[in-house]
């Protein structure tokens, strides 16, 4: 079982640095007022067809 | 210079063009990423009902060795897997990553390479397996050249992900984004792990690791693939596409985040349920049942949150042919996460291991899951991309939706019966102790059930011809289109 030398001090780290990323996560406000972060992705452009090649050309030559 | 000039809040690339196109989001490689789920798609249900067959009647492997089942095998489940789920989470890693950050992807270049890296590991894939190259680790077959491509292109997937996440306008980081950053790093610690090897050639090579050590990382590798790459990438998924065609929030949006970190954290543990009754220590596999047993609530939460999100609005499953096939897809994620953490207990798995009770289980949670998700996130994104209303026919998601169901319902329930068939054969023993059965007699037994199988894949690739059909016609009728980023500044 020596691969336990590899796996173990690995997941031990792995497991530290999430719990950094989680630390980051709450102390820069990730987590106040998730109510309306819910409700964001509603608050989007819709899609439009793309603007035809001239604007292209045009634009290439500046 | 006649480009328009940005705010200083938008990254601003060098050339005029890219400059003034900054305004828009990237569509172009999640276009290209979700035609190539649909046709990933295909052509791994295919390699999949023939490889099916094969299993009915063997004759179909017509002597030729680059048809034979073994080869064929990795075969459809890389392409599957790796194809067709992998195309449909990066087209939709790419497509709500750009829309919650509201900012263009960092780099169209390193996307771009990505797309057509990926398109180049899956061909290879494709040549080098029928041709008998292989490592022999489930799920990680592909020699070490086209593992080092993998690799290359994870790491252009991963500055680009995390990248325009570290350039986004909104400060909050919305949770589907948790869930697709979660997949993109575990899948790259994974990787490289378990692709350590030493080269014996060019598309040789011996494994870092042997014996069960061997087994233990092979294993810890496949079940986070199926837990990150598997689960976490689709859930991302879930969190924005289903909110968006329901039209409602997210259920709670606090369990989602308490179901993120639960179940990321609980996931790592669970490989060595693969590994019961074999030469793993006791120690380990207990440990892993344990933890495919937890497992159960977080799995439970995220499917709950997903599924409440209807609430108040049940009405659309009837006429929303999308939503269902978000909805029924999270039915069977709840399914596979109940029956996996039974069959990670020791007693049911000395019954199930190397049954067709495992094919049952891997195919609801893949058809069924996986599937059913990705078709859904694909139907609502290709009108959208082509500039369209709707899809091209309705009917047809309809006609897709019932299809693909009674196939999967034929398919796992024929490989349930088999596999407890299976489990039971083999350990029935007469009243000296000697087996009752020859293996020979259980293969014979099985024999209908491959049949019954068979048809069930095939009614699944039906469906998703159906599916390849609507989205060329939804594409041909439309144009791509392009969605304007808000000038807002959208802070919390």
């Amino acid at each position: 079982m020596d691969v336990l030398f590899l796996l173990v001090p690995l997941s031990v780290l792995l497991g530290l640095a999430v719990l950094a990323v989680l630390a980051w996560a709450v102390w820069s406000g990730q987590f106040e007022d998730v109510e309306s972060e819910g409700l964001r992705i509603f608050h989007e452009a819709p899609a439009r067809p793309l603007q035809k090649s001239p604007d292209f050309c045009k634009l290439k030559s500046d | 210079m006649s480009a328009v000039l940005p705010t200083a809040s938008i990254r601003v690339p060098r050339s005029g063009w890219a400059a003034s196109h900054a305004s828009v989001y990237n569509d172009k490689i999640v276009r290209q990423f979700s035609v190539m789920a649909v046709v990933w798609g295909v052509v791994s249900m295919l390699v999949g009902v023939f490889i099916a067959a094969q299993m009915a009647w063997p004759e179909l492997n017509f002597g030729i060795a680059w048809l034979s089942f073994g080869r064929l095998r990795p075969l459809h489940t890389n392409a599957a897997i790796f194809a067709f789920g992998g195309c449909a989470l990066f087209a939709t890693s790419y497509y709500v990553v750009q829309r919650t950050c509201q900012v263009r992807v960092i780099s169209d270049k390193l996307a771009a390479f990505h797309f057509w890296g990926w398109q180049a590991v899956i061909v290879a894939a494709a040549i080098s397996l029928p041709m008998g190259f292989t490592r022999g680790k489930e799920y990680a077959e592909l020699e070490w050249p086209i593992a080092i491509l993998i690799a290359l292109t994870w790491v252009a997937y991963a500055i680009v992900f995390f990248g325009t996440i570290g350039i986004r306008k909104v400060k909050h980081i919305y949770v589907a984004n948790w869930f697709f950053g979660a997949f993109i790093i575990a899948v790259a610690l994974l990787h490289i792990v378990n692709a350590a090897v030493v080269p014996a050639g060019w598309m040789k090579s011996y494994s870092a690791y042997a014996g069960v050590q061997d087994a233990m990382v092979q294993w810890w590798y496949g079940h986070n693939a199926v837990g990150f790459f598997l689960t976490a990438g689709f859930l991302g998924i879930v969190y924005y596409f289903i909110p968006k065609q329901a039209e409602r929030p997210v259920y709670s949006y606090r369990l989602s985040i308490v179901h993120f970190w639960t179940l990321i954290f609980t996931y790592m543990w669970a490989g060595p349920h693969h590994l019961h009754y074999t030469a793993l220590p006791d120690w380990t596999q207990s440990l892993g049942m344990v933890f495919s047993l937890i497992l159960l609530a977080p799995s439970w939460g995220g499917m709950i949150n997903g599924v409440m999100t209807l609430s108040g609005a049940w009405h659309k499953l009837r006429d929303d042919p999308i939503i269902r096939f978000m909805i029924v897809a999270l039915s069977f994620y709840g399914m596979a996460t109940f029956e996996g953490p039974m069959m990670s207990i020791k007693t049911v798995n000395a019954l199930s291991h190397y049954t067709d009770w495992n094919i049952a289980h891997v195919h609801g949670g893949t058809l069924g899951w996986v599937g059913f998700i990705s078709m859904g996130a694909l139907y609502f994104m290709v009108p959208r991309l082509f500039g369209q209303p709707k899809m091209h026919s309705t009917k047809a998601i309809e006609l897709h939706f019932w299809i693909a169901t009674i196939g999967i319902v034929l398919y796992i329930a024929a490989m349930w019966i088999a596999g407890v068939m299976q489990g039971l054969m083999w350990r029935t023993i007469n009243p000296d102790g000697s087996l009752t059965y020859t293996f020979v007699e259980s293969v014979k037994a099985t024999y209908p059930f491959y049949i019954v199988r068979f048809f069930g894949g095939t009614l699944y690739l039906i469906g998703m011809l159906v599916m390849a059909w609507n989205v060329t016609m939804t594409a041909l009728a439309g144009k791509p289109s392009q969605t304007t980023i808000p000038t807002a500044i959208a802070h919390a």
